[in-house]
């Protein structure tokens, strides 16, 4: 049974009718209308649904929209816009890394939050802060060389 | 109409089009028969049919002086469109920023093939070159009419052609056509698909001449995508549109007797699509249609368990009969060698199905609107998912519009066509538009797969440690049980479902090199499918079909022949290699890696930790490829670090370095990915590779450190692809590598640390 909820989405109140088992996704993409969170595999093993739940990355397509709670919910979208991009959509354009680009917002809304928290990684603990999240492109390096940089902007 | 409301018209619609552009310069001495009479000939206000044998088909010159160039191929992310541009802005002699490509749209384009092959600009923008020179040299013509100057007087910038000397004496492309169309003929050779050429009466540019081709433009589709200001084909919704999502049966081939819709009732809208082996579920909304598509109570029939013992795969693959062999020329006599041979080698290699494995399940969304059908589809070839939409619903192909809208990639033939049949049978039996998405499992688990093989090679050897005769066998499962597209119901899951039987092709391939024996005999041969029916075995062409199987043998073996005679395998290679391009490019990658000669294996290794370089090279339909991978290995997981790569790429005329270079990176990866990590799973009764947990693909932490890409451009020489042809030696170049770590041959892909750890132990 449907049930409503109100949904803090990127600074703005959303309420949804919706089963309160439904994942977060659903209710982003369908009732929300934000596109740009993905399915990509419905089961916290790919990335492409990520969003910020109070500022940490967090599959939307496993979390049940009543778990969310007051939460203020960031996606891609909300990170930044071509007037004010965030350091990491700015490299990613320069330096081209997405193919088909289905892949993401898993990355950038992971390496912004690790990003935030860790100033001047190094390269393994970059590595080590995005493992697990697929892009079946291989665009792996582009995103090393993306990633680097704006850690240098975060600096 | 008379001659004066004709010029009138003409005049009106060219003033409102091109901004009152439309008027014969002052003191030009040219009577307006002569302008109609061009015009007539070369431009026309509605566009002429859509047919490849029409300029117009091809190039437009809009009413601003922009340039659209209707492309009937496909980028799938590596920026094709980009390149396609600066051709066509090249032989126009227009900026690059003013051409537009508009792909994927079956009412706008042609059918060049969609992405095929690696051949977006070998084939693709060959054509696009062509249209676009002869629209240069029509318009040139045109001008050279209104402007009552010989053509050789004449020449263009930006879009403007003018007098040499005398830039006031001029006339924009706006100006001679803008927002009218060619009414020009080609010379169209008659095909459709990757073979279709229709040049005009124009030369394209000498490459000496190149102002954008060459250059390393950027992608102007990275920004949308990173702000979300893209669509994609998962995005598409249409009024009055429902979810729909297929199931299939735990046991292959088994088929619904007996569907209970009660068991779904309280879901609501939710409704069942079911025709013999289709079945279906949809609902208003997308959540529940996947509880109604899990809640759903079929019953299926026995089915006999279709698969093999995984296990047993490969010697299923030995025993099975043949069905069809081919053979390259002999050269000489190997057989008569092998009996005169010191010494011959022998060795056999194994590679699994694999999967595209998307990055995300794929998605349609069909639409029928009084006989009319409307599909959007992320399939990486749209005009044949037109013919295929057409096909499975028996209506004439001129009822469908497929519209290409960016998806996950799809590396081949992925799942994006099947989820376009379905979405059309499921939309046909709900009478409303029906988006359909598969789930993970049915993603990676229903997708055709990239076929199982195995790989005989054999060498003679004299007494003098030289190579007299060279054999080699592929034998596996075809690349094609269904076709390369989606343009039959026969090549479809839904046209299978609905009882079409699997009608399997044969197709393999030799391996693509220049090696010289004085006797040498390559073939191949396939096997009948494991099931003639809806299979989630069922094979096609994944990225590169067959050629990372083909050469991660025919190179691991070159290097077993180099380690059988102690020589150096640059060494050997470049002692029997003859085609000219493929030495330079072998000495291209061993010069940037800094390859040190000796014989594999090397010995002064680490107690835990073993390091080696390996060398595989090949060729694909004219590019030459050779890559150098360094690898680490630990002794004690059997886990492969590929460190570093070293890419030689030759593919001729480089369009644009930097999506070339970005190209070959993603396949460097995804090639590490398959050789690494990945093995389609299966049981008796289905794919049990059903999502990322069981279909492991390459993680960031094992990425390279480094991949340097060299890359050789000949101006002079016609472009072919890459898309494919770097990802082809990748897994021979590890395996080389391993061996010269370890001393041990690694012959069966993936490369997993348990295999790694045995092979090492053993």
């Amino acid at each position: 049974m449907s049930q409503r909820f109100s949904l803090n989405v990127n600074g703005k109140d959303h309420n949804v009718d919706v089963d309160p088992d439904m994942p977060l996704l659903y209710a982003l993409r369908n009732d929300i209308g934000l596109n740009n969170p993905h399915f990509g595999c419905g089961l916290a093993q790919c990335g492409a649904c990520t969003v910020h739940l109070d500022g940490q990355p967090i599959r939307s397509c496993i979390m049940p929209v009543s778990t969310v709670g007051n939460g203020r919910i960031v996606t891609l979208a909300g990170l930044g816009t071509p007037d004010k991009p965030h350091p990491l959509q700015t490299t990613y354009v320069e330096e081209q890394v997405p193919q088909c680009g289905y892949c993401i917002n898993g990355w950038i809304m992971t390496a912004a939050a690790f990003l935030r928290d860790k100033k001047k990684p190094t390269e393994a603990e970059i590595r080590t802060a995005l493992e697990g999240l697929k892009c079946r492109c291989g665009t792996h390096m582009g995103i090393m060389r993306a990633v680097k940089r704006a850690a240098e902007m975060m600096g | 109409m008379t001659k004066m409301d004709e010029v009138m018209n003409l005049s009106r619609r060219s003033i409102l089009r091109a901004g009152g552009a439309f008027v014969v310069s002052i003191g030009m001495p040219v009577s307006l028969d002569t302008i109609l009479g061009i015009r007539t000939a070369f431009a026309q206000g509605a566009r002429r049919p859509l047919v490849p044998s029409e300029l117009a088909s091809y190039i437009a010159v809009n009413s601003d002086g922009t340039v659209s160039a209707f492309f009937g191929k496909m980028d799938m992310g590596q920026g094709l469109f980009v390149a396609i541009a600066q051709m066509v802005a090249e032989e126009l002699d227009v900026p690059f920023a003013s051409v537009k490509v508009i792909m994927g749209d079956t009412a706008t384009s042609v059918n060049q093939g969609g992405a095929s092959g690696s051949t977006g600009i070998q084939f693709g923008g060959k054509q696009m070159r062509a249209a676009a020179a002869e629209a240069r040299r029509v318009l040139v013509e045109m001008a050279a009419q209104k402007l009552s100057l010989p053509v050789d007087q004449l020449m263009i910038t930006d879009g403007v052609v003018h007098a040499k000397g005398d830039t006031t004496k001029k006339a924009s492309y706006a100006e001679l056509i803008g927002g009218q169309y060619f009414n020009v003929q080609l010379d169209w050779n008659k095909e459709v698909g990757n073979a279709l050429y229709a040049p005009g009466k124009a030369q394209p540019k000498k490459p000496s001449e190149y102002k954008i081709v060459g250059r390393p433009i950027k992608r102007q589709d990275v920004a949308p995508k990173v702000f979300c200001e893209q669509d994609f084909i998962t995005d598409i919704k249409v009024p009055g549109m429902v979810h729909g999502r297929m199931i299939r049966p735990a046991v292959a081939g088994a088929l619904p007797i007996k569907v209970d819709e009660s068991s779904i009732k309280d879901i609501p809208g939710a409704k069942v699509v079911w025709d013999k082996g289709f079945l279906g579920v949809v609902a208003d909304r997308e959540w529940d249609a996947i509880q109604a598509s899990k809640k759903l109570k079929v019953e299926w029939s026995d089915a006999t368990p279709p698969f093999p013992d995984a296990a047993a795969l490969y010697d299923h693959i030995r025993k099975a009969p043949a069905r069809k062999r081919e053979e390259s020329k002999q050269i000489g006599n190997a057989e008569d060698a092998f009996r005169r041979a010191a010494r011959v080698i022998e060795a056999e290699y194994e590679w699994p199905f694999q999967s595209h494995a998307s990055m995300g399940p794929a998605c349609a969304v069909v639409e029928i609107k009084d006989g009319e059908v409307t599909c959007w589809t992320g399939s990486q070839k749209p005009h044949f998912v037109r013919d295929g939409v057409a096909d499975v619903l028996g209506i004439s192909v001129d009822k469908v519009r497929a519209i290409w809208t960016v998806g996950p990639g799809s590396y081949g033939r992925n799942d994006a066509d099947d989820a376009a049949m379905d979405a059309a049978v499921m939309a046909r039996a709900v009478g409303k538009p029906v988006r359909v998405q598969y789930m993970r499992e049915q993603g990676t688990g229903w997708d055709p797969k990239g076929p199982a093989s195995i790989h005989r090679a054999r060498a003679a050897i004299d007494a003098a440690g030289n190579v007299t005769a060279y054999e080699f066998l592929s034998k596996g499962f075809s690349r094609i049980d269904v076709n390369t597209n989606g343009g039959k119901a026969v090549d479809t899951l839904a046209g299978h479902t609905l009882g079409i039987v699997l009608h399997s092709g044969d197709g393999f391939g030799l391996p693509a090199e220049s090696y010289e024996f004085a006797n040498k005999l390559t073939a191949w041969e396939t096997i009948s499918p494991l099931l003639d029916r809806a299979s989630p075995l069922r094979s096609a062409h994944l990225r590169d079909p067959v050629g990372p199987q083909i050469h991660f043998a025919s190179e691991s073996f070159i290097d077993e022949i180099a380690a059988a005679v102690q020589i150096d395998p640059f060494e050997l290679r470049l002692r029997h290699v003859k085609d000219p391009r493929d030495i330079a490019i072998i000495e291209a990658a061993a010069e940037k890696s800094g390859w040190q000669p000796r014989p594999s294996p090397r010995r002064d290794q680490g107690r835990n930790t073993a390091s080696g370089r390996g060398m595989a090279y090949a060729q694909r339909n004219g590019t030459r490829i050779a890559i150098i991978a360094e690898v680490d290995i630990d002794r004690r997981s059997g886990k492969i670090w590929a460190r570093k790569f070293t890419v030689a790429h030759d593919c001729g005329q480089i369009i644009n370095p930097d999506g070339l270079t970005k190209t070959i990176e993603g396949n460097v990866v995804q090639g590490i990915s398959r050789t690494l990590w990945e093995e389609v799973k299966f049981d008796r009764s289905a794919v049990t590779s059903i999502d990322w947990i069981t279909y492991p693909i390459l993680d960031i932490t094992e990425a390279p450190e480094s991949i340097d890409v060299v890359l050789i451009n000949r101006p002079d020489v016609a472009p072919s692809g890459s898309g494919e042809p770097s990802i082809r030696p990748i897994a021979a170049a590890i395996a080389n590598a391993i061996f010269d770590a370890t001393g041990v041959r690694i012959r069966r892909v993936p490369f997993s640390p348990d295999r790694v750890k045995g092979a090492l132990s053993s």
